[in-house]
């Protein structure tokens, strides 16, 4: 077993012992299934919208080339400087090369998993720039110095109590438990911070090919005030979030906001083509775009898996997931947690030290059936377990199905065999829970269903 | 070899081999046309009538905790504006230039900070409002759709503490599939810089997922429109 | 009809109750039931680890020996998925695509035979008792069963059916996972416990014995009065 998966079990060993974290995020997740199942009943036909945004996404995936092609020009013509990065090193030194350029003092960000993909903050702050995260969820778990616990919700995880005490700690404020309050306590350092910035960088959730823009959806309106103070713009985004055409988003900016958060839509989509305008008085003077590979040509290989690249970040399936609610995002101990983390973290840092993730599933499907664009999710935990299984075969568990195998194809052999179950069961009692019990790792939380004195197919066999 | 050309190479030797289509594991009907055209039927509905979509966008409007006043005249506009002056006390405003903006903007009797002209960021983040105009109001979702030609700019709409729009009631477009009609004809090959859809005043959940409005945008949402 | 019911491995030794009660629904309708007596197991617990060899080496003979049946019921529906949903992938390729293509067109869940093949719902059963149904993820999922086993509780004689917040979450089994990750499936288990005790029910009814032995194992072990049946076992009680 590889280290990730020792941790990986260790922290659900302990997360799952948590009752209060366990309720905490039960309670969140709670209210937004109400709010998001009234929006989908809201849709006049929310199963055909996601087959359109599915076959959508795979015009997009499956044309990849050509809309790279006119999404980057299109945004060159009209003044934008694009950069691709085949890895996360390259990104980090792009963006490195940019805000070094600019003798950068300060530097503000609007929400990226893909930056948190290949650890751009530590990167910027190791060269010694000062980086400040404005989403206020981002903001808190940066204070915190920890990953953001989910791809929507970054601090999900946190009481208001736990974010006060934080404040009290970091910046000085006057404690109080009431979350208005202690959202104006961080509009007001941020505010600062969106004036003096020189460079604002951010994600995006789609790049519009047709156009040659980038969209942003968002809440708080800190990546609109990224996108227009700061006198540089930098967006990165992976190579898969591009989109064919403008009206595209008329179906996928609500479809991303019902299945996200549970809204209608959020409170701002914001489409961005260039720096400012000749004629425009603000917005950034230079406006750099960053395409990131880093293994995403590898997963669009994997034919069987490529819908996986579909994927537009809402978080549904994270917020569906039984083991996701169970174990908390962090457990998982990478940029993408819950199912879509599970399938695409082997691409992205290897399957043989990351399996861990698809194994962790009872494939419930449950993750599928919430996709918006229909990537088949749990069928993608399995074709990963094979894969891993076909690599790296663990010796004794194969061995254990061959015989299994061999038992369960013989009558004589299975009919011993549940023989020899029925007479032992006795035995398993006197060692059950200590370290001799085969069956322990059952046996430590559940009792053992008894094994029929007559089995079925005895009686099959002995009826008249 | 660019680092473009060696990503491109790689996509298209990925394609090479072909993928299942969507929703192969599901029942629902694939669609031969491009799929987004049909997403008027699939969308939540809008009503068919002028005044079904308008009741719609109020409807919206008053869930999302935005401020619509529906007005009979540009003389009714100028008397809410002055009535918002008072209630938020405002000191300083900032706008631009436009025909509803020009014509009640000044009726406030307050320093007025334009930015369609060269400003200070210092001196918007003084201003109480940002009065802007906007190219759309969308009923399906009581979105105003705004952009960085036709609203002042990227920051007006978004810095100070309360934004408020004037609109007319003919820039009322049904739906999404609508607005993005709107932008295509309207610009289409010559889009301004932003393109914004602001659905509500600023809000966050991200603190026990308790509602808090004025997370970093405007705090207040007002709609005039006559 | 002359039925072939597969009643899978754990069924058979641990649950014969539930196969038995499956023999004589369908024999009280008129039927002929044949149990093959060579076969013990799908293959799930190979394919769901990612060692599909082994599994094919299992699987093979249940698709020879389902050839020539008219009408195939799983016992199981995590089973019925295995042969219905994945025999195809798994034989993909192979010489048996064709056979595991044709055997799943003529597959099915236990109650979804009963209700969407033969028509029925009134087995004439009585079962006084206050039930609350559990869906497993297979049945649910992988083969769409929702209605047909809450038609046939509507026409059991004073049974009484509440659905429980969680009816369709997971309850944690998950095949090899309830053993590599035992901690999740117990919280998971929990969950799905805490929900159905909330319904006041006197019994969990699910058409999957995996899941029922999982929860049954939790719900003994923390000695709780709640007990678990299997939808054939309840539509059997006359």
């Amino acid at each position: 077993m590889t280290t990730f998966a020792t941790q990986f079990k260790e922290s659900a060993q302990r997360m799952t012992r948590d009752l209060r974290h366990r309720e905490i995020i039960r309670t969140a997740l709670h209210n937004y299934e109400i709010v998001r199942d009234q929006r989908k009943t809201a849709f006049q036909d929310w199963p055909t919208a996601r087959q359109a945004a599915a076959e959508t996404k795979w015009e997009a995936i499956n044309h990849l080339d050509q809309h790279l092609v006119a999404f980057a020009d299109k945004l060159a013509a009209r003044g934008t400087k694009v950069h691709w990065a085949s890895t996360g090193a390259q990104a980090r030194d792009i963006i490195l090369g940019i805000v070094r350029d600019k003798q950068a003092r300060s530097i503000v960000k609007s929400k990226a998993m893909t930056a948190e993909e290949i650890h751009l903050n530590e990167a910027l702050e190791h060269a010694g720039f000062d980086v400040v995260e404005s989403d206020l969820g981002e903001f808190i778990v940066q204070l915190r110095r920890e990953p953001p616990y989910h791809i929507v919700f970054p601090a999900m995880h946190l009481t208001r109590g736990e974010i006060s005490e934080l404040f009290q700690r970091e910046l000085a404020s006057a404690p109080t438990d009431n979350p208005e309050e202690l959202t104006m306590i961080a509009r007001r350092v941020l505010r600062k911070k969106y004036i003096t910035a020189d460079i604002g960088i951010t994600g995006a959730n789609f790049g519009i090919a047709e156009t040659g823009m980038i969209s942003i959806t968002e809440n708080e309106g800190n990546a609109r005030l990224t996108a227009a103070l700061p006198k540089t713009m930098i967006t990165l985004l992976g190579i898969e979030k591009i989109l064919p055409r403008i009206e595209d988003l008329a179906m996928f900016l609500p479809m991303l906001a019902v299945a996200g958060t549970g809204q209608s839509l959020t409170c701002y989509n914001t489409l961005y083509g260039g720096p400012r305008q000749p004629a425009e008085t603000d917005g950034p003077e230079e406006f750099h775009v960053v395409l990131l590979d880093n293994h995403r040509t590898e997963l669009l290989a994997d034919a069987e898996q490529r819908d996986a690249l579909h994927c537009i970040r809402c978080g549904a399936c994270l917020n569906v997931c039984p083991i996701f609610r169970n174990v908390g995002g962090h457990t998982y101990n990478t940029t993408y947690s819950g199912p879509i983390g599970s399938v695409i973290t082997p691409h992205l840092r290897g399957l043989q030290d990351w399996k861990h993730l698809s194994a962790a599933s009872s494939l419930c499907g449950a993750c599928t059936e919430a996709c918006p664009v229909k990537i088949d999710l749990h069928h993608h935990l399995l074709q990963n377990r094979r894969n891993a299984a076909v690599g790296k075969p663990a010796f004794f568990e194969r061995l254990a199905y061959r015989i299994f195998g061999t038992v369960a194809n013989d009558p004589t052999f299975w009919s011993l065999a549940k023989k020899l179950a029925w007479l032992t069961q006795p035995l398993q009692k006197l060692v059950q829970g200590s370290a001799l019990d085969p069956a322990r790792a059952w046996t430590q939380t559940r009792d053992l269903a008894p094994v029929a004195r007559e089995s079925f197919k005895d009686w099959w066999r002995n009826r008249p | 070899m660019t680092e473009r050309e060696n990503i491109l190479a790689r996509v298209r030797e990925a394609l090479k081999v072909p993928a299942p289509l969507p929703g192969s594991h599901d029942d629902v009907q694939s669609h031969s046309t491009p799929p987004v055209a049909g997403a008027r039927q699939w969308l939540p509905k809008v009503g068919d009538s002028f005044e079904d979509q308008l009741a719609l966008f109020a409807k919206n409007a008053l869930g999302l905790k935005a401020d619509f006043q529906l007005l009979n005249s540009a003389e009714e506009m100028r008397q809410a504006l002055i009535r918002l002056r008072d209630s938020g006390s405002w000191k300083r405003a900032a706008c631009h230039s436009g025909p509803l903006t020009d014509a009640i903007c000044p009726m406030l009797d307050r320093p007025l900070l334009r930015t369609d002209r060269p400003y200070d960021v210092h001196a918007l983040e003084a201003c109480d409002v940002g009065i802007s105009e906007c190219d759309a109001l969308v009923a399906q979702t009581g979105s105003v759709l705004v952009t960085s030609r036709g609203a002042g700019g990227r920051a007006l709409s978004v810095l100070p503490p309360h934004h408020v729009v004037l609109a007319r009631r003919e820039q009322l477009v049904p739906d999404l599939p609508a607005a993005f009609e709107l932008l295509k004809k309207k610009y289409a090959g010559d889009y301004p810089s932003m393109i914004s859809f602001i659905t509500g005043p600023s809000r966050t959940g991200d603190i026990e997922r308790i509602l808090v409005l004025g997370a970093h945008g405007p705090k207040q949402l007002t709609v005039l429109c006559f | 009809m002359t039925v072939t019911l597969f009643i899978p491995c754990f069924v058979d030794a641990l649950f014969p109750r539930a196969g038995i009660s499956m023999v004589q629904i369908l024999e009280r309708l008129g039927h002929q039931v044949v149990c093959p007596e060579e076969i013990a197991c799908c293959g799930q617990p190979p394919f769901n680890s990612g060692y599909w060899d082994e599994s094919r080496a299992i699987a093979a003979p249940v698709l020879e020996k389902l050839k020539d049946a008219e009408a195939v019921v799983i016992g199981s529906g995590s089973c019925g998925a295995m042969v219905k949903k994945f025999y195809p992938e798994l034989f993909a390729n192979t010489p048996q695509a064709e056979l595991a293509k044709q055997i799943s067109d003529r597959t099915w869940e236990f109650s979804d035979f009963l209700v969407s093949k033969l028509g029925v719902t009134d087995l004439g059963a009585h079962f006084p008792a206050k039930v609350t149904f559990h869906d497993g993820c297979h049945g649910l999922r992988e083969l769409g069963v929702k209605k047909p086993p809450r038609a046939l509780l509507a026409r059991v004689r004073d049974l009484q059916l509440v659905e429980m917040a969680e009816a369709e979450t997971c309850c944690g089994f998950g095949g090899t996972f309830a053993a590599k990750f035992p901690m999740i499936s117990t919280a998971m288990g929990d969950v799905k416990c805490a929900s159905a005790i909330e319904t006041g029910a006197d019994y969990i009814v699910s058409n999957d014995s995996s899941c029922l032995m999982h929860l049954q194992g939790l719900l003994s072990r923390q000695g709780k009065p709640m007990k678990t049946i299997h939808l054939a076992e309840v539509l059997a009680q006359q």
